[in-house]
């Protein structure tokens, strides 16, 4: 068995754990937001992407890499934006006098 | 320089997500860590662009220009009742850029550098789960559309048809390990992918989005690490085991909130069929409703000093969560005191409600869990449910013959009054009857949610001496 394998598989087990005990303190207040978020952070799929398309492989390689980079492309920027929409509006209750009635 | 930054800029993004994570334990500082996590994302792709395997920048250019016109757009006109969809919708994209990338990659090293079974085995891993994931949440796309029937599809033998595909499926794979080149039997694995995302979401119903979608996520991230897997890329292995326990832990709760396992909500095809004899189930058409007039209502809002607010899917598909707020207020300022109570499951994915509120500047400090609230309803003097229905369903905690029995549910039967908004006297998305709706303390009022909310604000703005 290669080193690469047994490497990947301790770094996937760890970033596993890491994500558990990260994840596990999200209050469900921001369930939607970490549901956005995640998802523009598993865009990081862009990078393969990015080495399909631009790798010269041949036609084929590179059409499947240019829609594949359009929608990593999609859920990263649009993730981010959206994330950041959304945890704008949560707001804490404002002092009594400067909420209008 | 540049062939030692790429490895370097990859462990700043991986840095930088786990920050943007750690960050979302709080709405204080989320907003900060999204942006750190966009930083990291910003700093991977030029650490990859940087690369000199990359010879042609084309077709980049244009992927990234056209994904950022469309993702941006999507992020900023979409309305937050329709976030669910657009969540499905992503994870879709996500499942499809993992499965293409996989193909070129197989085609690639199949024609090159060669395959080893290790690599095959991601490879087959990526393309079979990103398809799956793909098809799979198109058709959540669809029933959350309204594109497809919402309600469970069911035919006999479908769980072991699937299990049987899913078998099949490891088997090709099995086969490509050993044998690398039979390309028709990868691209057999593939399309049983598609078909399997397909099969697998068909028997699921709308109450059962939360769970699916969540699970979707997850499949995403596997798929993303898989693909790390393939190309040796660890921030992607990184990255996509955090979406994958991220999803795989929000499906947990999610479960765990409508007290049903993981395998019954994927295997029970819950609410296909409901079982009218079952102990307390009032016949369709049951003629004991409390049916009430918005009058009748108001003077009972007028005179509350607490109430607690139930939203449910019915105030996301009415769009009432501004009016809701309204009315909120006018209450407030007749001196009543007003909390949310929010269900896990209520909507159709993790947290819809509470964005809905937070888009409406509800301020989050008046959002509760049902852990929190629970005991309050016995001392509260109204309850109004807006669109709500399992979740304030008694069946769940008197009705061992139900199919939510053990559901935690909301105490609104022990409140002193309650107010049910709701379209028309048809069963929920589950497919039961309502108990709390026959109680004596239950006014039903029915119509669109936010046009009686507009009319109650009116009567009771206008009415001061309810007060």
């Amino acid at each position: 068995m290669s080193n690469e394998l047994l490497f990947g598989l301790y770094i996937f087990v760890l970033a596993g754990f890491l994500g558990h005990h990260v994840i596990s303190k999200v209050p469900p207040l921001l369930h939607t937001p970490l549901m956005a978020g995640t998802n523009a952070i598993s865009g990081i799929s862009l990078v393969g992407s990015l080495l399909a398309a631009g790798g010269g492989y041949g036609r084929t390689s590179t059409i499947l890499g240019f829609i594949a980079v359009t929608c990593a492309t999609i859920n990263t920027v649009g993730g981010f934006l959206i994330t950041d929409r959304m945890l704008r509006m949560f707001k804490k209750k404002k002092r009594p006098g400067d909420r209008k009635p | 320089m540049s062939e030692a930054f790429t490895p370097f800029s990859y462990l700043i993004a991986s840095v930088c997500f786990i920050l943007a994570l750690q960050a979302l334990s709080s709405p204080k500082h989320a907003r900060q860590g999204n942006l750190i996590g966009a930083f990291g994302m910003l700093v991977a792709v030029v650490g990859t662009l940087l690369l000199a395997e990359i010879i042609t920048f084309e077709w980049i250019a244009i992927g990234l220009i056209l994904g950022s016109l469309i993702g941006g757009a999507m992020a900023i006109w979409i309305p937050m009742t329709k976030m669910p969809e657009r969540i499905a919708l992503s994870h879709s994209f996500g499942g499809l850029a993992a499965a293409l990338v996989g193909v070129s990659e197989y085609l690639h090293r199949l024609h090159g550098p060669g395959l080893d079974s290790f690599t095959m085995g991601a490879l087959g891993f990526e393309v079979f789960f990103g398809f799956l994931t793909f098809s799979g949440s198109l058709m959540a796309f669809g029933k959350l559309q309204g594109l497809i029937t919402g309600a469970p599809v069911t035919y006999k033998g479908q769980n072991v048809s699937n299990i049987a595909l899913f078998f099949g499926a490891l088997v090709l794979l099995v086969v490509l390990v050993i044998s690398p080149g039979q390309t028709v039997l990868f691209f057999l694995m593939g399309a049983i992918g598609l078909m399997l995302g397909v099969l697998f979401v068909l028997p699921i119903g709308g109450a059962d989005m939360p769970v699916v979608v969540s699970l979707l996520n997850s499949y995403a991230g596997l798929a993303a690490s898989a693909t790390g897997f393939a190309l040796n890329n660890y921030v992607l292995i990184i990255a996509g085991a955090l979406d994958g326990t991220s999803g795989f832990l929000l499906s947990l709760k999610m479960s765990q909130a409508m007290n049903r396992s993981f395998t019954n909500v994927l295997f029970g095809a819950f609410g296909g069929k409901v079982d009218t004899t079952a102990p307390g189930a009032v016949g369709p058409g049951g003629a004991n409703y409390n049916i009430s007039s918005v009058e009748d209502a108001v003077d009972l809002l007028g005179a509350a000093q607490s109430l607690i607010i139930v939203p449910g899917y019915g105030m996301a598909v009415s769009q009432a969560q501004h009016t809701v707020r309204e009315l909120a207020q006018v209450v407030e300022a007749n001196g009543g005191a007003v909390k949310y109570a929010i269900h896990p499951v209520a909507g159709r994915m993790p947290g819809h409600m509470n964005v809905l509120l937070a888009e409406a500047d509800v301020p989050y400090d008046q959002l509760f869990d049902i852990d929190q609230i629970n005991d309050e309803f016995a001392r509260t003097d109204a309850v109004l449910v807006v669109g709500a229905n399992d979740v304030v369903n008694p069946a769940a905690k008197t009705t061992p013959g139900s199919p939510i029995y053990g559901m935690p549910v909301f105490n609104v039967d022990e409140a002193r009054a309650v107010i049910v908004l709701k379209r028309s006297m048809n069963p929920g998305f589950a497919g039961l009857e309502n108990d709390l709706f026959v109680r004596p303390n239950t006014m039903m009022v029915l119509g669109d949610a936010k046009k009686t909310l507009r009319e109650m604000i009116t009567t009771l703005k206008g009415g001061e001496g309810h007060g």
